[in-house]
């Protein structure tokens, strides 16, 4: 549905340097992107501040044309063909509205009805889906500058939804958004895909999202993809570790095993850390045969540590 | 319309402050019977002509200054999303009804100088007035589009396509022939505003040309019209092609 092959995006900076002369510089915000995306597929798209997310569905909506690479989605260059390819798609910005402030949300969809030609009975049966799923009956008839920020996400994630597009952006859907409004979100997301296999990019900031939604992920970190598969493989890559909360009889010397080390003690509290890749049951049998073991537990690593050790290592695993 | 009150205040305000400009112009008819040769009727028609025009083009194309705005706040990228084509969205969103102050005004000031023009009516004069608001209106649409355009390059300039459109405004809303040659040789042949209402209006009026073109330019505003929108048109396109878009 979506392939990048190679695509660059470089953009031409003028800095004001000394007075008035001005010094022109590159900025490589893309470099280099190669994916592709099945149809069907829900894909989170994870990377720090300007790693080049935005930059990457810009391109894929024809809003910025690439600087070079091929790049096409449901077999049509983006760029070329802006406005047939506008049919096709549906994006979300978490950060700006795609409605009108001053309409009522149910104007705003009539309004997107007749720009993207939907016809009448198709409408009304998207209309009352959404309406439904993601509880808009309340809010229809408020304009949409009167509409809290979670409300108006779940307007905006319906309006980008009326035309039935093959392929759905959504960029930090879920941004400011509280427990519950994005809860909503993703369950709506959820039923989206299975019901249309609508393929779905999701950038975002909050991992949960990924946890929740996509069975893949992609890091892309200075405009390069740094990881693309599943997220078990994002643990191992990120070298992540588990800990294991180690509850003595009373207080000991720091535990001494194979493939684990201490990294905290409290009383008779030990914290070890240990390879996600390895085995838990060995190192407790090894434990409580030399140690007075009380209790334990083990703590999976958070994702938010695991991608933020990806970014620190950056450009060092994309080759 | 949602906001009526406000929809008859601007309106109201617009008729006024343009019908101002027409008032500078009575008052020093009062002290002289001609100006560069041409009565107060003749004026009159001049000055409605190109109003009308600007008007009409403002109606239509005047949103499109605010393309520096729109690339600042990220809404161009929402217009770019969507399969309407980018200048139709500009030109459509927030249409300003109360622009029609302006065409209400200059338009009612072009029927009262119709009605008091000494002029023998023949068919081609006839037709040429039309023809003449018709390629003001594309020529001013042009260059609202040309600076645009300009726009995606510079950053925010309104200003400088104002000084074309109402800075061309004003100057047009007087004869010709009180302005330098060179002046009105730059505002022909360069910046073609000369043709909004100028060179059709010396064969309406039946008036000698002051810089002394060859009389067939008086019936070149719809071509010059054409090539301008063209320009427009494919400045438009190499701009949305080089729009670099904001952060976020």
């Amino acid at each position: 549905m979506i392939e990048v092959d190679n695509v660059a995006k470089t953009f031409v900076v003028r800095q004001r340097s000394k007075g008035m002369r001005r010094s022109r510089r590159e900025v490589h915000a893309v470099g280099g992107l190669t994916f592709s995306v099945a149809a069907g597929e829900m894909v989170g798209y994870i990377g720090p501040n300007g790693a080049g997310k935005s930059t990457t569905i810009k391109m894929l909506t024809g809003i910025l044309v690439p600087s070079s690479g091929r790049l096409t989605v449901a077999g049509v260059d983006p760029a070329r063909e802006r406005v047939g390819m506008a049919r096709r798609i549906g994006v979300v910005f978490g950060q700006r509205t795609t409605l009108w402030w001053d309409l009522p949300l149910r104007d705003s969809f009539g309004l997107l009805r007749r720009i993207y030609r939907v016809p009448a009975a198709r409408y009304r049966e998207n209309l009352d889906r959404f309406v439904e799923l993601l509880e808009l009956a309340p809010l229809l008839d408020v304009p949409v500058r009167q509409l809290s920020l979670g409300q108006r996400m779940r307007g905006d994630i319906a309006a980008a939804l009326m035309h039935d597009p093959d392929v759905l952006y959504l960029d930090e859907p879920t941004i400011g958004l509280d427990i519950v409004s994005k809860v909503k979100v993703r369950e709506f997301l959820r039923e989206l895909r299975a019901d249309k296999g609508t393929t779905i990019l999701l950038t975002t900031h909050d991992l949960t999202d990924i946890e929740q939604l996509c069975s893949r992920v992609m890091v892309i970190d200075h405009g390069r993809l740094v990881y693309d598969g599943g997220l078990p493989g994002l643990h191992e890559l990120g070298e992540s570790e588990r800990t294991m909360i180690v509850d003595l009889d009373r207080v000991m010397p720091p535990i001494e095993v194979d493939s684990a080390r201490v990294v905290r003690t409290d009383g008779p509290r030990q914290w070890l850390a240990f390879p996600t890749s390895a085995s838990a049951a060995p190192l407790v049998s090894q434990i409580a045969a030399r140690y007075p073991l009380a209790d334990l537990s083990i703590a999976e690593p958070a994702i938010e540590d695991v991608i933020a050790r990806l970014y620190v290592q950056g450009s060092a695993v994309a080759r | 319309m949602a906001y009526r009150t406000s929809f008859v205040m601007m309106t109201t305000a617009q008729f006024v402050v343009t019908g101002l400009d027409f008032a500078t112009i009575g008052i020093m008819f009062t002290h002289t019977n001609s100006l560069g040769g041409y009565t107060l009727p003749e004026v009159a028609f001049l000055y409605s002509a190109s109003g009308v025009s600007l008007g009409l083009a403002d109606l239509l194309c005047g949103n499109v200054e605010r393309l520096g705005q729109r690339v600042r706040d990220g809404s161009l990228d929402v217009m770019l999303i969507r399969p309407v084509p980018t200048l139709v969205q500009m030109a459509a969103d927030q249409f300003a009804l109360r622009r029609l102050g302006r065409i209400t005004q200059a338009g009612g000031v072009l029927v009262w100088s119709m009605t008091r023009l000494h002029v023998h009516w023949t068919v081609d004069r006839i037709v040429l007035v039309p023809v003449m608001l018709i390629a003001g209106t594309a020529i001013f649409c042009a260059i609202f589009v040309l600076g645009a355009a300009f726009q995606f390059v510079s950053g925010d300039a309104s200003e400088v396509m104002n000084a074309f459109t109402y800075g061309g405004n004003f100057l047009t809303q007087y004869p010709p022939t009180i302005f330098a040659r060179d002046l009105v040789r730059t505002m022909t042949l360069i910046i073609p505003l000369g043709f909004v209402n100028w060179m059709p209006a010396l064969h309406i009026l039946g008036k000698a040309d002051p810089v002394g073109l060859p009389s067939v330019f008086q019936f070149l505003s719809p071509i010059v019209a054409a090539v301008l929108a063209a320009a427009g048109a494919l400045a438009w396109r190499v701009g949305i092609r080089s729009y670099r878009s904001t952060g976020s």
